[in-house]
């Protein structure tokens, strides 16, 4: 049977489709990049928005007053090592917290679960995943503090940087557990297989083969932990218990102060900011640390995220 | 030519002998990575079991009046209709301009986007942006929507409004829904796509008829996530609500009349109340977060079912 004799020719524009479609194609693509673009257009905003202001209030006070004895900014004390310390104190703690949780979780979702328990057990660090940051800080002063923190250091006081820091470890076990178990998940069966068939046991195929072949994720996965520790508020601002400004410490057992508590209790008001024209101003200046500070984080373990997938 | 000697079939034979032995230290490594997990649901659990009982004297005297009741400074008769109410209206901002357009960047980005710098660099900034705290956020909100476009969000209530939180809230949601929609369309295998492809679609037809409903799943799953999150977000709504009601008025105000300002959420109710001395609204904070964790934890147990019904072998 001949059939390119009865088939239309095909030209050039029979080709190109009809106008009508390409058209369409067009505005749509074009739509879609509009979207797209949004997200620079949010995150300029964010860097206008914080850089400007920041830089206002940086021209307007006295530089000295960004070391004192503690964050009052009701009385143009804006000492940034307090509130730094705090932070550091709470990330550091919450860390501490979730290395052992996330890691161990992870660990045990991608090497020793088969798929049943995996649907089982998942949801558990999903479902913590959901729980809001505001029910945690509530959870930090109603009972993280009494039962374990004031049980084991009797000077613990109703508010410290102990218990927030616990419950922001908490908030950050989830975070910690899903990246790591990517990169987990990632490690090639071929790898794994190898050592089986040298006689190794699972134990050792996990810290000797996984292990090793995932750092630069499980590196990653702490960083976005530490980041998102940095960045934690609510739970700060209701047990970490500086609504009226902090002296400086470092003392995780006393109260005191993170830049996102800072930010919060200036924004609401708990600290009475009358009396110093500079006081509320100065939570744009915060802002712009605190989002230097995560942004660099995050950008360090994007590259980490970045290496793991070239190896494979 | 490797040579076997006899040592090396003793090793061996004595290497699988041994191997059969339990393994303790590896069953215990395996009980401690167990155990990790079970640690995380023993504090789900307790978090859970000492809420309910802080909240038990409000649910069971008040019951759905907890729930019906506006804010009041008596904490007998204070509820969280208020705040329930304006968490959901916030989460419909979130719906009517986060889904959209999150879903729509996420399909340039995925689908129609080439590897170019310009490209990669919008691909990590909205990483970046999922990483950026959401006091920074509430920030943005403040400068944006209270200052900046008061004469839209509300020059009456100084642009703390319903309208401020919720574009708040949806921007601060939107790379997230950005990046669970990538990765849903990405989990489409390239053979469904070149299928549509060779039938002569248009790249446009190819994601309305081919990959989107493949991908729909994962995306709605996304979706409510996201929504969850936004319902339980509190640190930005203290900028964005709270910031300009302490300039408007005078000192000296209690919380309860805070509370009463243009609007208030949920959550940022039972920030609120959380600070407030006394038993009785140690109670009434504990019976808001249950019926917070309520709503949460029902949307969420809706994803994860959707997921495992609709998880796709390919």
């Amino acid at each position: 049977m001949d059939m390119t004799t009865d088939a239309p020719r095909v030209t050039l524009d029979l080709m190109r489709g009809s106008t009508r479609r390409r058209r369409k194609e067009r505005l749509v693509r074009a739509v879609f990049a509009g979207a797209a673009l949004f997200g620079l257009v949010i995150s300029l905003a964010i860097v206008l928005a914080l850089v400007g202001e920041a830089v206002r209030w940086l021209a307007a006070i006295d530089l000295g007053w960004l070391w004192s004895s503690g964050w009052f900014p009701r009385q143009d004390e804006f000492d940034l090592l307090t509130i730094f310390a705090g932070t550091m104190i709470i990330a550091g703690i919450a860390i501490m917290v979730a290395t052992p949780l996330g890691l161990g979780a992870a660990a045990y979702l991608s090497e020793y679960a088969d798929p049943r328990t995996r649907r089982l057990l998942k949801p558990i660090v999903e479902t913590l995943a959901s729980i809001p940051s505001v029910v945690l800080g509530y959870f930090a002063l109603q009972w993280i503090n009494p039962e374990l923190v004031q049980r084991v250091f009797s000077s613990a006081g109703t508010f410290n940087l102990m218990a927030a820091g616990l419950a922001v470890g908490i908030l950050t076990i989830p975070l910690v557990a899903s990246v790591a178990e990517d990169a987990m998940y990632a490690v090639p069966g071929a790898l794994r297989e190898a050592a089986y068939g040298i006689g190794a046991r699972r134990r050792t195929v996990t810290t000797r083969v996984v292990f090793p072949a995932a750092t630069s994720g499980i590196v990653a996965s702490l960083i976005l932990g530490f980041s998102r520790a940095v960045g934690e508020t609510m739970v700060v601002a209701i047990a970490a218990g500086a609504t009226g400004g902090a002296l400086r410490t470092f003392d995780p057992l006393s109260r005191g102060q993170t830049m996102t508590g800072a930010i919060s209790s200036l924004a609401i008001g708990s600290d009475q900011v009358r009396g110093s024209d500079f006081a509320f101003d100065s939570l744009y200046f915060v802002g712009l640390l605190l989002f230097g500070i995560t942004l660099i984080l995050n950008i360090l373990s994007e590259r980490f995220v970045r290496r793991v997938r070239r190896a494979y | 030519m490797a040579v076997v000697t006899p040592a090396d079939v003793q090793t061996s034979v004595d290497l699988a002998l041994r191997g059969k032995r339990s393994d303790v230290a590896g069953l215990v490594f395996r009980l401690a990575l167990l155990g990790t997990l079970l640690l995380a649901l023993a504090i789900l659990l307790t978090l859970l079991a000492t809420t309910l009982v802080d909240a038990w004297p409000t649910l069971s005297t008040r019951g759905m009046d907890f729930v019906t009741s506006n804010v009041s400074s008596i904490a007998s008769r204070a509820g969280v209709r208020q705040g329930l109410v304006g968490s959901l209206i916030l989460t419909g901002f979130v719906v009517v301009f986060a889904l959209p357009i999150g879903v729509t960047a996420a399909i340039y980005l995925q689908e129609y986007a080439r590897d170019t710098r310009l490209n990669r660099l919008l691909i990590s900034n909205i990483r970046n942006l999922a990483g950026v705290p959401s006091v920074v956020y509430g920030i943005l909100g403040l400068v944006v929507f209270v200052q900046a476009l008061r004469a839209f969000t509300g020059p009456a209530s100084f642009g703390r409004s319903y309208i401020s939180g919720g574009l708040t809230l949806a921007v601060l949601v939107m790379p997230i829904v950005i990046l669970i929609t990538m990765e849903a369309l990405r989990a489409v295998p390239k053979n469904i796509r070149e299928g549509a492809y060779g039938v002569g679609a248009t790249r446009w037809e190819v994601v309305r008829s081919h990959v989107l409903p493949y991908a729909a799943p994962g995306i709605f799953t996304g979706a409510i996530l996201a929504l969850a999150r936004a319902f339980g977000e509190t640190a930005p709504l203290l900028l964005v609500g709270a910031v300009t009601g302490y300039i408007s008025t005078p000192p000296g105000r209690d919380l309860s009349e805070i509370l009463q300002g243009p609007y208030t959420a949920l959550p940022t109710q039972i920030f609120a109340w959380a600070k407030l001395p006394g038993d009785d609204w140690q109670a009434n904070t504990a019976a808001a977060i249950i019926v917070l964790l309520a709503a949460i934890l029902v949307v969420n147990l809706a994803a994860i079912l959707l997921r495992n019904r609709y998880a796709r072998k390919w």
